[in-house]
């Protein structure tokens, strides 16, 4: 078994006040460690066991509901943790920050654009920024813990920035008002985390 | 048949009693009526209790309805924090998020909820969950009660012996629905338009059973909520114990009555 549930690279309270200690500790501790925990019993014994996430999401189509919503969850919450930050905010600097720019006409328009997929995704799920095959950048959004590495998406590509809309991310802070988390995510964005996806990304 | 018809009047005037305006009351009298255009009956003060033949005015005339209770009358099942929240925002939103849509798409505010749903992919998606959310609610809230709980009883409860075994394997399988439903979504207890039998189904986002995208189309008796809004701020990642706990204020008296009422609306459902 080549998967390990990761630790928070902060402490459950660094993301004050854009993100409260008790809902960080509860995400961690409880919902993504039952991601990871189902997944890991979804998988145990089977062909699957040994292979990496991105060939299990190349083919999810084919796997159990179980290997879906669970290795969804598992992975889509290690990114999450990974872009986000104490010292976050601000804007990418550099070839990401060029790219963005070129494919959303400004950074602000690219925060518009993300910000409506999260705002508009219905019920739970994510949005993403991801690069596609052809090295493009693309706004998109998934429901419940599906991602843009599943065959099952409409818009295919390498996910290097993730923004969680389930309610469990931000309820106990902001409860019906998601458009004020939303906000406060781009105060947290390790900028330098998603640049360095961005190159790894690139084919 | 007479004992039907005087089952469904008692019931009928159970579930009124749990609406507490006198004036709510007297409008109620003033309800479309069976066989006729709905939009004739809708009165200046629309009441609205979710039962009856209220589903068949137009979408456009439905009022946004009272809570039948305090914020704080679910208590220790809900908290008074997630029923305020829950009714005054998430609930209020789905309402005034239809009624606007309608203003795009003025040919949907002539339709009855019943028609809406039975088509529902041929509208925009705001139809759907908007709409979806504010039907759904409503029946949400009128299937709770400060002093619920017990067992259902009389056709109801012979009607679910008679399909799941026992009380208790209904209870199970109810729950098995609500707990497996992945993400947001609805568990419900509903007859099947159909078969007149009753089963138990889930629902994503806020469809319901009596939309055109499920595999088994009914009438819904019973809906619990599974969104994480309608139990984060109490039970945050524990959704088995909301859903074992709502049994202690489900108002079995409003379930019933909406089972009796199935039979009497059937013709005009389908």
């Amino acid at each position: 078994m080549n998967f390990e549930f990761p630790a928070l690279p902060y402490a459950y309270d660094a993301l004050e006040p854009h993100i409260d200690r008790m809902t960080m500790e509860i995400h961690h501790t409880k919902h993504h460690r039952a991601y990871f925990d189902k997944f890991v019993a979804a998988i145990q014994g089977t062909e699957l066991e040994n292979k990496s996430l991105n060939e299990i999401f190349a083919q999810i189509s084919k796997a159990s509901a179980a290997v879906r919503n669970n290795g969804g969850g598992f992975f889509n919450h290690n990114l999450f943790w990974e872009i986000l930050g104490p010292n976050g905010g601000g804007a990418p600097v550099g070839k990401l920050a060029e790219e963005i720019s070129k494919a959303f006409g400004s950074f602000e328009d690219f925060k518009t654009k993300f910000n409506d997929a999260a705002a508009n995704r219905f019920g739970s799920g994510w949005a993403w920024l991801s690069v596609k095959a052809d090295n493009s950048l693309c706004v998109c959004s998934s429901p419940n813990q599906d991602n843009p590495l599943m065959d099952v998406h409409d818009c295919q590509g390498t996910p290097i920035m993730g923004l969680d809309v389930w309610e469990h991310a931000y309820y106990l802070k902001y409860q019906n008002r998601r458009p004020d988390y939303i906000n406060a995510f781009w105060n947290l964005v390790n900028w330098e985390k998603v640049s360095d996806n961005y190159e790894k990304a690139l084919k | 048949m007479k004992t039907f018809f005087l089952n469904f009047i008692m019931a009928s005037a159970m579930l009124m009693l749990t609406f507490n305006s006198e004036a709510q009351q007297a409008a109620k009298s003033k309800a479309p009526q069976a066989g006729k255009p709905a939009i004739e009956a809708v009165s200046a003060t629309p009441v609205f209790t979710g039962t009856g033949t209220d589903w068949f005015i137009s979408i456009k005339d439905a009022p946004f309805p009272g809570l039948p209770y305090t914020y704080e009358a679910l208590e220790p099942v809900i908290d008074k924090a997630t029923v305020e929240i829950h009714y005054d925002r998430h609930h209020r939103a789905y309402f005034n998020n239809y009624k606007k849509a309608i203003e795009t798409s003025p040919e949907t505010g002539e339709m009855s909820f019943y028609k809406l749903f039975g088509s529902i992919t041929e509208f925009p998606a705001t139809f759907r969950n908007n709409a979806g959310g504010f039907y759904n609610h409503v029946l949400y809230w009128s299937n709770m009660s400060p002093n619920g709980g017990g067992k259902p009883s009389g056709r109801l409860m012979d009607a679910i012996v008679a399909k799941f075994g026992s009380y208790e394997e209904f209870v199970k399988q109810f729950e098995d629905a609500a707990k497996t439903r992945f993400g947001s979504g609805w568990a419900w207890l509903s007859v099947d338009l159909a078969t007149n039998e009753l089963f138990i189904s889930s629902t994503p986002n806020q469809d319901n059973p009596l939309m055109n995208t499920v595999e088994r189309r009914g009438f819904p008796l019973l809906g619990i909520d599974v969104w994480e809004h309608a139990y984060y701020l109490k039970y945050q990642n524990k959704r088995p114990e909301y859903i074992q706990n709502f049994w202690n204020k489900l108002n079995w008296a409003d379930v019933q009555a909406r089972y009796e009422e199935y039979f009497t609306l059937v013709s005009r459902l389908k």
